[in-house]
């Protein structure tokens, strides 16, 4: 891991902290008020703050354990840095994509 | 204790396998004292390297029972268990025969964090005058008396997982150096220990401070250099 790598992977987590709280504290108000699918898709359809919210949590998932991933295969696999680099990269890609894909099922309208 | 100690040698080189010795138990007895009882008594083939005997040398580190120790200073009535003993040669390093290892590449380590001293004044200058209270010169001092016995690099995982890893005897010398205001080879030094294998790989695992025999905190050290290397990118002095 080089400095760079370790700022954001330090930062991402930072952030990620709020983010874990809020996203936590929304899943038991979710099922504690009963709340239905239609109930959360009426709240969170066009809404420019969950967007924005779940949009930042994904970009920062996917940033830190891309990071997480590549000093992993680095120091378990025979992969060299580069190469565990570029898988790192892709899974980060993949976990980005996926989740930006149910940000847009529940936010876009 | 008994009167007598089961002691397991490591012959061969990186193959090989553990012999059994009988050493007689005695009073006060080192570590380095049963090797050196099996070399003269038993099996003066057996490979294995001191010095001073005294703490001060750092050559005769070995993996006793398990854990890197420095053996000159380590009482066998401390580490045996049931008067058994297993030596072996540290770990981490390629091993040259029995109990004495290749120290290459821990120094080679040394010299990639740039742990030499850059003089910033010559000769004919006057002698820098530097305040033992002063916050840098405390924290350099901290860090100052490593004796290079390997036990830290022998104990530490992320060595063991990434060959590439400098090491916290290594880094502790770096942050000696970071924080010597003589020093006018800082951003060398930070850009040295700021890639892949440098400071930032630290898992804080802290074994290299619980076993150091001189009580250095090394996973201090490195967590300097941590901070200092984030400051110095952000400011723009070094690059990824």
């Amino acid at each position: 891991m080089n400095v760079r790598l370790y700022l954001w992977q330090r930062l991402t987590a930072a952030a990620m902290v709020p983010l874990i709280a809020v996203h936590l504290a929304v899943i038991f108000y979710a099922t504690r008020q009963d709340l239905t699918a239609a109930d959360i898709l009426a709240r969170t359809r066009g809404s420019i703050a969950w967007a924005l919210f779940y949009g930042i949590f994904v970009a920062a998932a996917a940033i830190h354990a891309g990071i997480g991933l590549r000093n992993i295969l680095v120091e378990w696999s025979r992969l060299r840095a580069r190469t565990a680099g570029i898988a790192a990269m892709a899974f980060a890609a993949v976990l980005a994509a996926l989740g930006a894909r149910a940000i847009a099922a529940v936010v876009l309208p | 204790m008994s009167s007598e100690l089961t002691v397991s040698l490591w012959r061969g080189s990186e193959s090989g396998a553990y012999e059994t010795y009988a050493v007689p138990a005695r009073q006060s007895q080192t570590v380095l004292d049963v090797v050196t009882y099996v070399q003269r008594n038993l099996d003066p083939t057996l490979s294995y390297r001191f010095a001073c005997r005294v703490g001060m040398c750092g050559s005769c580190a070995m993996m006793v029972n398990g854990r890197p120790r420095w053996t000159c200073r380590t009482h066998v009535s401390k580490v045996a268990k049931d008067g058994r003993l297993k030596i072996g040669p540290l770990e981490n390093l390629p091993v040259i025969k029995d109990l004495a290892t290749d120290m290459q590449p821990f120094f080679e380590k040394w010299q990639d964090a740039k742990g030499v001293f850059e003089p910033s004044l010559t000769r004919h200058d006057p002698i820098q005058e530097i305040r033992p209270d002063t916050p840098d010169r405390v924290a350099a001092d901290a860090a100052v008396e490593c004796i290079n016995c390997g036990v830290c690099y022998s104990a530490c995982d992320t060595v063991r997982w990434n060959p590439d890893y400098m090491g916290p005897a290594a880094l502790n010398r770096a942050w000696s150096l970071v924080n010597d205001v003589r020093d006018a080879g800082q951003t060398e030094r930070l850009q040295a220990i700021a890639g892949d294998g440098g400071c930032h790989s630290c898992h804080t695992h802290q074994s290299c401070q619980q076993l150091c025999p001189q009580s250095l905190n090394p996973t201090a050290a490195i967590a300097g250099l941590k901070r200092r290397t984030v400051q110095a990118y952000l400011k723009g002095e070094i690059k990824a």
